[in-house]
């Protein structure tokens, strides 16, 4: 039962079916990605407060939730690898890393782009705002220990302690941020609950953030691809290629 | 706990054989706070309502400088690997190694932080709540710190690394931690933030030093 699994963690065969599946991937990243985009910005009503402002929402809030779920994943194959040393969870650990940090910077960007004319302020030290800085901050702090140990045997299970130790640590620093201030509006958007805002608001968001996962792993699995043709250089199915 | 009290026995030797060591981040913390009311100005109205922050920071980064050197010694002339390697449960000697280290550092300025807080015009129950606060704090800002000295074993550049990777974690520490004393202040009662201090130690006194002695064999194994 477990055979298609272990097949999927060699590198080789993730070669190879990431690359059968890739272009559809992209292919539905960007039909998503363009459909949630000029819905967004052309059809979807104003906020009858915050104007044509609330259409940041729709980069914002995708953005926020890839940048706390790409945590997860990257610290998920830490804990795989640490385990069960597949070296594919490795690859995937490190690819990650640049992949999410970039969202969390994404998502603190916009979020002050959107924060100047609503709450008329950049920045704020609220509690969401913050947990987010300090995910950047944790997502930084496991690139630059892999940058720093290139090269190493063990680079690879430092770095998947690092993102473990960060994931334990992840909800105790985002109550004790929550306890410190909080002026952020708690999370509005929810698969499985009722969605607090209009559904004419709340389909393209869907849209947007189905777009931006298939998007985080369609640029996570180019990623792996070329980190598996460098890691694999000597070997004999990569000459063939 | 013969290896326990026999780790901490040695530790705390060395440490006094080699002063230097513990004393220059403790001198650090000393100037670390003595910039402050240089550079922001003596009122006494903002130096008391910066006062915790400023201790609590300065504790934070005295604990990173020192940690630095916790297993440092012992990795580069091979004793860490002997250690690992006899029979003897490297977890143990783990906490022999926080707890020694913890003793000169953090207990030390923990024990030095009321001085500062009546320089900066802190109240007595101000103080007291400075105090224990980093009584609370500081073992889990070592028990922490310790796995980031592991994680950057026989890196050259591991100091500022450590720093990068401890420091985001340190946060939940540091707001309880100013946060009770702002309460102990305006005369609350802080028992609450005491607790979750506690309970913060408690849990990094039960994952810490697992994650550090895994952290030490992946260092080792290069």
């Amino acid at each position: 039962m477990w055979g298609w699994f272990h097949r999927l963690g060699s590198p080789k065969s993730f070669y190879e079916i990431s690359g059968f599946l890739l272009p559809a991937m992209f292919a539905l990243a960007g039909v998503l990605l363009v459909t949630g985009t000029v819905w967004a910005l052309g059809f979807v009503p104003q906020d009858y407060q915050q104007g044509h402002s609330v259409r940041i929402m729709y980069i914002h809030v995708p953005a926020a939730i890839l940048a706390q779920s790409g945590y997860m994943m990257m610290a998920a194959a830490g804990a795989v690898f640490l385990i069960w040393r597949i070296k594919l969870a490795d690859i995937a650990l490190q690819c990650a890393a640049p992949i999410g940090a970039t969202l969390t910077f994404l998502a603190l960007v916009t979020g002050a782009i959107w924060g100047k004319p609503t709450w008329g302020t950049l920045w704020v030290w609220d509690a969401r705002l913050t947990s987010t800085l300090i995910l950047f901050f944790l997502y930084v702090g496991v690139i630059a220990l892999r940058s720093a140990m290139d090269g190493r045997e063990s680079a690879g299970r430092a770095t998947a302690m690092l993102a473990v130790v960060g994931l334990i640590n992840l909800p105790i620093i985002k109550y004790s941020v929550d306890w410190w201030f909080t002026l952020h509006q708690p999370s509005s958007f929810s698969l499985t609950e009722k969605p607090s805002m209009p559904i004419e608001m709340w389909l393209p968001l869907l849209v947007m953030v189905l777009g931006f996962y298939l998007f985080f792993f369609s640029v996570w699995a180019v990623r792996i691809r070329t980190e598996i043709l460098n890691r694999e250089y000597g070997t004999q199915w990569v000459q063939s290629l | 706990m013969n290896i326990l009290l026999a780790t901490i026995r040695r530790d705390l030797l060395l440490h006094f054989r080699q002063p230097a060591d513990i004393l220059n981040p403790l001198v650090f913390f000393l100037i670390v706070i003595s910039l402050f009311p240089l550079g922001i100005g003596p009122s006494e109205a903002v130096l008391s309502s910066i006062a915790a922050g400023v201790i609590w920071v300065a504790v934070l980064l005295a604990t990173l400088l020192s940690i630095d050197v916790m297993l440092k010694g012992d990795f580069d002339d091979g004793t860490l690997e002997q250690i690992a390697l006899g029979k003897q449960s490297l977890l143990v000697v783990v906490f022999g190694k926080v707890i020694s280290q913890w003793l000169v550092s953090g207990f030390l300025m923990a024990l030095m932080s009321p001085l500062f807080a009546m320089m900066f015009y802190v109240n007595t129950e101000g103080m007291i709540a400075i105090a224990v606060g980093l009584l609370l704090g500081t073992p889990t800002m070592t028990l922490i710190g310790s796995i980031g000295a592991a994680l950057t074993l026989g890196l050259k550049k591991g100091g500022v690394l450590i720093a990068i990777l401890v420091l985001p974690l340190y946060i939940p520490v540091l707001i309880l931690g100013t946060a009770m004393v702002e309460s102990a202040v305006f005369g609350h009662s802080y028992t609450g933030h005491a607790l979750w201090l506690a309970a913060l130690l408690v849990l990094s006194i039960g994952f810490a030093p697992l994650a550090t002695q895994m952290s030490i064999r992946i260092s080792l194994s290069q």
